[in-house]
């Protein structure tokens, strides 16, 4: 399960490949601005010569490795790690088996101040996504980027692609300009819903303040290591503002947020409610109730507790048997292998479940 | 707090145990209390500008988490400490009593005035809670968003024993690991004391990575991130490799995330170590060495079972302390206060010992 920063990946073909594998989260990258203007028009191709990127500067740590990947995911052809399909198959997808893989692309198209261009940039993302991996790779599914800090553009985009077959889930970061259960977002699960897409939450962006409630940490594992707080923060918000009395067939999916904290949370959530309730008079069950009906999560980067009996207590107490999915986070340096990242002692059914069965039923794969 | 019927407090189960309470709220009743001791300049200052005290609500004065429905306790000096007394000192025999005062100068942004109203707090407590009760002891407040200002009111206080610790607002307007805090560490050093970090506080930027949340409700439960967010920050940034016989406690923050954020950076750390090689140990060694938990709010899970499990999860029987959090509002019944089925020897450290070594009481 560790995986050191240096280590390399290779599969071993071991036993618990034989459990087929989704795999829920795959980091696709556009290889050069090349790429990107075949899919953006004239008048934002110039801004983005003109301009670049504009999002809420001021936060950037550096990671542990260039592009945060591991250093032999970078294929042969000289492109950036997770840009080659052809070296992405060969490495990832026929390497472990894998039936399906749920491509989540980060570039950052959500977190543009320029609302407008983060729209165009959503379009033209998609549009790549759909030609360059949906359609070459059957395997592949992908995220709906938007930019999910205007209701209205991000909706329209999940309207314009949203019945693809190709596109499982609409894609926002967890780090985002206001808590996700604020009425400004509502118009996102809304459109999510009319395709029948659940919403992923994945690690990362750019909030318009500091990373913690504390301000500014100094270091790279604390931007890395403190994402939890962010997943965190955000249950807390969609459960207390009621989006789910409001919205009882949305399915949120935590990716790259870890889960260990997720029980102590709901065990929060509820004793505080015992005593606020009368604040937020919309939640007519304890909070816990909503946590179990509504997230799912993703295995990587699995907590590794000391000792295998604390693993089962965790599990026992989340309660998430049918709602945790396996996740490699290809090609980035904190990788998990389909072999050997969940923790032996589970049942085969749980195994089952965990590395397929629960991703197949939320996603809606055959 | 303790279930009153008639006259009659009914003791809980664990009761004969000694105690030491390490959670109870003394709170500045209005500035008037203040101007005592505070310079004329600063008499005027307040007079003229309508300053009202710090823009900072940790508390809201009729939200159940704050007190109890029905409780009368805001006021004097004389009706808190009577409350404090007949609901907690007296029916728990409680040996000490850590007062945890939360006025916030933490977030007045005038340096010079924050640490005015920090030193006229501190000789308040001195003066209407210290000298009245021998069982108290009580927590510098110090404007520490200034190092060096708070340092120098922690030294002010520093030769009394009966301040055990100086505390600070878990929102700060930087991470409590960052070098700027060194002065205040050094100041805890020279007087051998605990650092307490304590829920809420007003730094002006939002409660979490993605803005400002909508309830307090949800302020009260997000704010058990701030913690996790301090403790990654103390240990990663250096403090306790810095200043080894460092003591930080965790004031209301909540205990059983702890076992979670502990996995969580045991495993950070053994991917990124490289990028902080001061850090020698896994983090989870320097939380179970250093930083220690109040035990309310306890935010139990459901049953029993699985309390005892997150408890032992800590792998320590060192890492809780016992406190009430008087007058806040966490549990109906005193007996609910503690969790039940703790084999002797940890529900005595727990309830007396841990917080006796951690305070030197």
């Amino acid at each position: 399960m560790a995986t050191a920063v240096t280590s390399s990946q290779a599969p071993t073909g071991g036993k618990k490949s034989r459990l087929e594998v989704i795999d829920c989260d795959i980091h696709n990258i556009i290889p050069s601005n090349r790429t990107l203007y075949k899919y953006l028009p004239e008048r934002w191709r110039r801004h983005h010569q003109q301009f670049g990127l504009r999002g809420h500067l001021g936060g950037y740590y550096p990671r542990a490795l260039m592009n945060a990947a591991r250093h032999d995911a970078w294929p042969p052809s000289g492109l950036p790690a997770g840009s080659d399909l052809e070296f992405m198959r060969e490495q990832l997808l026929d390497a472990y088996d894998i039936r399906y893989g749920i491509l989540n692309c980060l570039y950052g198209a959500g977190g543009q101040l320029n609302l407008e261009y983060g729209a165009a940039l959503a379009r033209a993302i998609n549009d790549w996504q759909i030609a360059e991996w949906l359609e070459p790779e059957p395997r592949l599914r992908a995220s709906i980027i938007v930019p999910y800090e205007d209701g209205d553009l991000a909706a329209e985009e999940i309207d314009r692609v949203g019945d693809h077959p190709g596109f499982v889930q609409v894609l926002l970061l967890v780090r985002t300009n206001e808590p996700l259960g604020r009425p400004k977002y509502r118009k996102i699960y809304r459109a999510a819903l009319r395709h029948n897409l659940p919403v992923g939450i994945h690690f990362g962006g750019a909030g318009a303040g500091p990373i913690t409630g504390a301000g500014w940490p100094s270091h790279y594992i604390e931007d890395h290591g403190g994402m939890p707080q962010a997943f965190q923060a955000q249950v807390i918000s969609l459960v207390c503002q009621g989006v789910f009395e409001q919205l009882p067939s949305l399915k949120v999916a935590l990716i790259e947020g870890g889960f260990a904290w997720m029980a102590p949370l709901m065990w929060r959530l509820d004793r505080g409610w015992c005593k606020l309730s009368e604040e937020i008079p919309a939640l007519r069950h304890p909070p816990s109730t909503y946590v179990r009906k509504h997230f799912w999560f993703t295995t990587q980067p699995m907590e590794e507790p000391p000792r295998p009996r604390y693993f089962r207590q965790l599990l026992e107490q989340l309660d998430a048997d049918d709602r945790m999915m396996f996740a490699t986070d290809y090609p980035h340096w904190d990788f998990d292998s389909p072999e050997s990242a969940v923790p032996s002692g589970l049942s085969r059914e749980l195994r089952k479940k965990i590395m397929s069965e629960n991703a197949r039923s939320l996603y809606g794969l055959e | 707090m303790v279930q009153e019927s008639g006259n009659e407090v009914q003791r809980p189960f664990w009761s004969g145990r000694p105690v030491i309470d390490c959670d109870l709220h003394n709170e500045v009743p209005s500035l008037e209390a203040l101007k005592p001791y505070l310079a004329d300049h600063w008499c005027a200052y307040i007079e003229e500008s309508a300053f009202r005290g710090p823009d900072a609500d940790d508390y809201p004065k009729g939200a159940p988490t704050t007190i109890r429905p029905g409780l009368e306790w805001e006021g004097e000096v004389e009706g808190q400490l009577a409350l404090m007394r007949r609901q907690v000192l007296d029916p728990l025999q409680v040996e000490f009593g850590v007062l945890d005062c939360a006025y916030r100068v933490q977030g007045v942004h005038d340096p010079e005035l924050a640490a005015a109203l920090a030193s006229a707090i501190n000789r308040w407590q001195a003066e209407h809670w210290l000298d009245r009760d021998p069982r108290l002891r009580a927590s510098i407040v110090a404007p520490t968003q200034s190092p060096v200002l708070a340092a120098r009111e922690i030294d002010r206080w520093g030769a009394d024993a009966r301040f055990v610790q100086a505390v600070m607002p878990v929102r700060s307007l930087i991470p409590y690991g960052n070098r700027i805090y060194d002065p205040i560490y050094e100041a805890a050093a020279r007087h051998d004391l605990v650092v307490g970090i304590q829920f809420g506080g007003a730094p002006g930027h939002p409660p979490t990575p993605s803005g400002w949340l909508s309830t307090y409700m949800e302020e009260y439960a997000a704010m058990a991130q701030v913690f996790q967010s301090q403790v990654t920050s103390l240990i990663v940034e250096g403090v306790f490799d810095r200043f080894p016989d460092l003591r930080v406690a965790l004031i209301e923050a909540g205990c059983t995330w702890m076992p979670s954020l502990m996995w969580r950076l045991d495993k950070e750390w053994r991917g990124l170590r490289r990028d902080i090689p001061w850090v020698k140990r896994p983090p989870s060694d320097y939380i179970r060495r250093h930083i220690r938990l109040t035990l309310q709010p306890l935010d139990a899970p459901p049953s029993d079972k699985q309390l005892l499990e997150v408890i032992g999860q800590l792998d320590s029987d060192e890492m809780l302390m016992f406190a009430s959090d008087h007058p806040h509002w966490h549990f109906d019944r005193l007996e609910e206060s503690f969790p039940r089925g703790l084999s002797d020897s940890l529900a005595r450290r727990v309830l007396a010992e841990n917080a006796r070594s951690f305070y030197r009481l």
